[in-house]
């Protein structure tokens, strides 16, 4: 009961620390924030499907520009109020995730793997084609989100406490669904995908459903680009962003919602400073940091903690899962 | 008609290049059952080294010798460095960590010579031979003629040599091989070099067609992957089959169909992949007793 | 000095010990069981001399110590495992499979003349020359698993239940032809059975495993007779 506890006021103060964060910093910087927390809703919905389902994707950049350019197209062409992008964004992606996703699941992880990262990589190349609806390689100029008068918030503090709150409530909702019985399910499929057949649960329809929902979170997520950026262009959205989603939730640690927030901070800083030195230092250091990661901490950084934790409890690290039963086995033959 | 022949032609070569890469990718995944993502990446650094031995003043041939060599030794290294400590253990790692590889290869290459378009000299004369009404490429010929002699090299490895037996073994039962007495860790670095070899063919082949920067294999690898999980993943002659059916129905698409052009042309393998997948999962020669070449 | 020495070995398969500290010797030119109940560490034990489980102490052929060495370095050494299950490999022809066998043997080394002898103790396998292994029956890829373990002219012969899953009239030919490979090869033979009362006819001396130790020891033609095991081993 104190450990729930503790949790809860951990949560409480991390939440009190990100919403007063803004007043703290110079719009620069809150603008980088609340990249952060867009990313992070990304990285959350691509945990789902990777960390929980154990279905991997490679083309969650494809989602993630989908909505970012439906929320783009409905602000600048039908001048629709932006909050409202933001569902029509999870929409759109959930929808052509769940369309991708009826024939995916039927592809082996492997397959699955292909043909997202194809899907990463035409992405740009699909905006381009259709560049009498999306402009192009010019790009998107879109405007941002105005903080109401009278509320005393400058815009870069308003659109950051927006993305905080949008964020926010789609992290409740991922907490829900991966702690309920839809969560036990989607987990039992990652982990057994015969004994949850034989559980009675309806796999096709699992799959097919966590696909479309972490696409949907990178359409939401998309849309939270666009308030804080204001604009939109193919280049923005190559294999690297993908490859960079998938970095993040390594770091942040696979089928963990809080080590979302671990990772987005990863791939919105780590481009900030190693662009300083040379263009390339970001692709070597999402590359290094995979490989790195694989090596030394396979959970990711939400895995340290527990890991930490878990030594302090008992301190030998013992493993006491019979892999063979020779003796037991042994006295079977003997009688 | 001629027009047709000579679009055809061109798309057996091109499709001849996704070959070899796909090649590749079999020959690494039937020896350590991973999907290389690297691959491509691997091929355009060792692409790279061709053209910088070669601005150094080397002869072009000498210059592509010197590049297969880094890139077989490059390959093993890699997979003794690498991808040997996660051998045997889950997929999703093994994905992530050759993302990681691809990542890492890109943007070392991006560092050592920027992400400007260089021009990567042709092996083959600028000329055309015409061949009943259809002028075709000496180029496009040469190409599928270095495809096939390869493929007759691989067969002749893999089937006449004990050393290519003994790869072969590796990569069906490793226990199994090492009772013999086989280094299955030396079959697997050979296999990783081999694939790496076969790679940066496909890169100096195709770069003299497009501009040599560090994202040259990015399109190829797709249609590589295409061309791989048409013939089944586990499948030489699948590799090379699908290979040219990829190239040929891509630039078939691009020149007759307007709507895909040359922007779309990346789609036709993704549909192809999908249908495939669908209709046939194992791909078309993907079944086990297939093509042991 | 004996061919092989064992000396308190341990093996463990994860947290889970299998072999808890046994000594044994097999000289050269002898035929030794390891006779036991199911799970009594009797594929363990092969295993362990062969480096394909986690072991303590000592192991030590012609002299020298392999214990910690490489699978394929000890096979390297003249020692050849026919693992339990067979270890052939479907997919191949069993021609390569025989080929396979000769790997680590010097070219031209008069593989031939072994491949020749190998057909004349298993006709079958000539007929089959080209079939892949895994469309062989099963006694059929016993005697191919055999057959290319001999292809490695080894010093020691490992041999995991050969009589598994064969019927008895297969067995008793396999037994004879396993005699006459010892006799002509001089090769020395470690073979673990179930079938206690057919190894005992065919070994020198035997080893009564249980739970993971030796349990007894002694001249085969003694233990035969031993009624007390008659009574535990030899009741099938």
């Amino acid at each position: 009961m104190s450990e729930r506890r503790v949790r809860i006021a951990t949560l409480v103060a991390a939440l009190a620390v990100a919403i007063l964060l803004p007043f703290f910093f110079e719009p620069f910087r809150n603008n980088q924030f609340s990249l952060v927390l867009a990313y992070s809703v990304a990285v959350l919905g691509l945990n789902l499907l990777v960390g929980y389902n154990g279905q991997i994707s490679l083309g969650h950049g494809f989602f993630f520009a989908l909505g970012a350019y439906t929320s783009a197209l409905l602000i600048a062409k039908e001048s629709v109020p932006y909050l409202l992008t933001v569902p029509a964004a999870g929409v759109v992606a959930f929808a052509a995730g769940f369309v991708f996703g009826v024939p995916a699941l039927r592809l082996r992880g492997l397959y699955l793997a292909l043909v997202t990262l194809s899907l990463a990589v035409v992405a740009p190349q699909l905006i381009k084609r259709w560049g009498s609806l999306t402009e192009g390689t010019q790009g998107l100029t879109v405007n941002q989100p105005t903080a109401p008068g009278g509320i005393g918030l400058a815009n870069d503090q308003y659109i950051y406490l927006l993305t905080l709150a949008i964020a926010a409530v789609m992290f409740l909702l991922a907490w829900n669904l991966v702690r309920g019985q839809t969560g036990r399910s989607i987990m039992a499929i990652r982990d057994n995908e015969i004994s949850a057949k034989a559980m009675g649960i309806n796999i096709a329809r699992v799959k097919t459903r966590v696909f479309a929902v972490s696409a949907g979170y990178a359409g939401v997520a998309g849309a939270l680009y666009v308030f804080t950026v204001g604009f939109v262009a193919p280049e923005s959205f190559t294999v690297t962003l993908s490859l960079g989603l998938l970095a993040a939730i390594v770091v942040g640690g696979l089928g963990s919602v809080t080590g979302a927030v671990f990772g987005a901070l990863f791939i919105e800083f780590v481009p900030v400073w190693a662009g300083d030195v040379n263009q390339a230092l970001t692709g070597f250091v999402y590359g290094a940091v995979l490989i790195a990661f694989m090596f030394v901490l396979p959970g990711g950084m939400a895995s340290l903690g527990k890991r930490i934790k878990r030594i302090r409890k008992r301190p030998a690290k013992q493993d006491t899962r019979p892999e063979r039963t020779e003796r037991t086995t042994a006295r079977e033959g003997l009688t | 008609m001629a027009e047709f022949v000579q679009v055809v032609v061109d798309g057996v070569a091109t499709g001849s290049i996704y070959g070899a890469l796909a090649l590749a990718l079999v020959l690494i995944f039937r020896s350590t059952s991973v999907v290389n993502f690297a691959q491509g990446e691997m091929a355009m650094f060792s692409t790279f080294v061709a053209w910088g031995i070669h601005q150094a003043g080397v002869p072009l041939g000498l210059a592509l010798l010197g590049a297969f060599a880094f890139s077989f030794a490059a390959g093993a290294i890699i997979e003794r460095v690498v991808i040997r400590p996660f051998e045997g253990g889950e997929p999703l790692t093994l994905v992530i960590v050759t993302l990681g590889l691809f990542l890492l290869i890109n943007s070392a290459a991006g560092w050592i010579w920027g992400f400007n378009n260089r021009s990567f000299p042709s092996a083959f004369p600028d000329s055309s031979v015409t061949i009943v009404g259809a002028r075709l490429d000496v180029e496009s010929l040469g190409i599928v003629a270095v495809l096939i002699v390869v493929v007759g090299l691989l067969y002749l490895l893999f089937q006449r040599t004990g050393i290519g037996l003994a790869m072969r073994a590796a990569a069906l039962n490793p226990d199994a091989s090492r009772l013999v007495g086989v280094r299955v860790g030396r079959m697997l670095m050979l296999g990783w070099g081999l694939a790496a070899l076969l790679g940066a063919l496909a890169g100096v082949l195709v770069a003299p067609q497009l501009f040599l920067d560090p994202n040259l294999m990015g399109g190829v690898l797709v249609y590589s992957f295409a061309a791989a999980a048409l013939g089944g993943f586990d499948s030489a002659i699948g590799a090379v089959v699908g290979g040219w059916i990829i190239g040929v129905s891509e630039n078939v698409a691009g020149t007759y169909v307007n709507f895909i052009g040359a922007d779309l042309k990346i789609l036709v393998p993704l549909g192809i992949i999908f249908v495939v997948l669908l209709v046939k999962p194992s791909g078309l020669f993907g079944s086990p007793e297939v093509a042991r070449a | 000095m004996s061919l092989l020495e064992v000396e308190g070995l341990y093996a463990s398969y994860g947290p889970v010990e299998a072999l808890h500290g046994i000594d044994f010797e097999v000289d050269e030119g002898q035929t030794v069981a390891i006779l036991g109940p199911n799970g009594a560490g009797k594929t363990t034990t092969l295993r362990a001399i062969c480096g394909m489980v986690d072991t303590e102490g000592s192991v030590s052929f012609d002299g020298e110590s392999i214990a910690g060495k490489a699978t394929e370095d000890i096979a390297r050494r003249g020692i050849a495992h026919v693992p339990e299950g067979r270890g052939i490999f479907p997919t191949l022809s069993v021609d390569e499979n025989l080929r396979l066998g000769a790997h680590v043997r010097k070219k031209g080394d008069d593989v031939a003349d072994d491949v020749a002898r190998c057909r004349r103790w298993f006709p079958r396998l000539e007929e089959r020359s080209a079939q892949t292994a895994g469309s062989l029956s099963g006694g059929e890829q016993q005697m191919l698993a055999i057959a290319r373990a001999v292809m490695m002219r080894p010093r020691l012969l490992l041999l995991d239940e050969p009589s598994l899953g064969l019927a008895p009239i297969l067995t008793r030919e396999l037994f004879r032809v396993l005699r006459e490979i010892a006799e002509e090869q001089s090769t020395t033979m470690l073979v673990v059975e179930q079938n206690a009362s057919l190894v005992l006819e065919f070994a020198d001396y035997a080893h009564v495993l249980e739970a993971g130790q030796i349990a007894l020891s002694g001249d085969a033609a003694q233990l035969s007779e031993d009624d007390a095991i008659k009574r535990s081993y030899l009741a099938y």
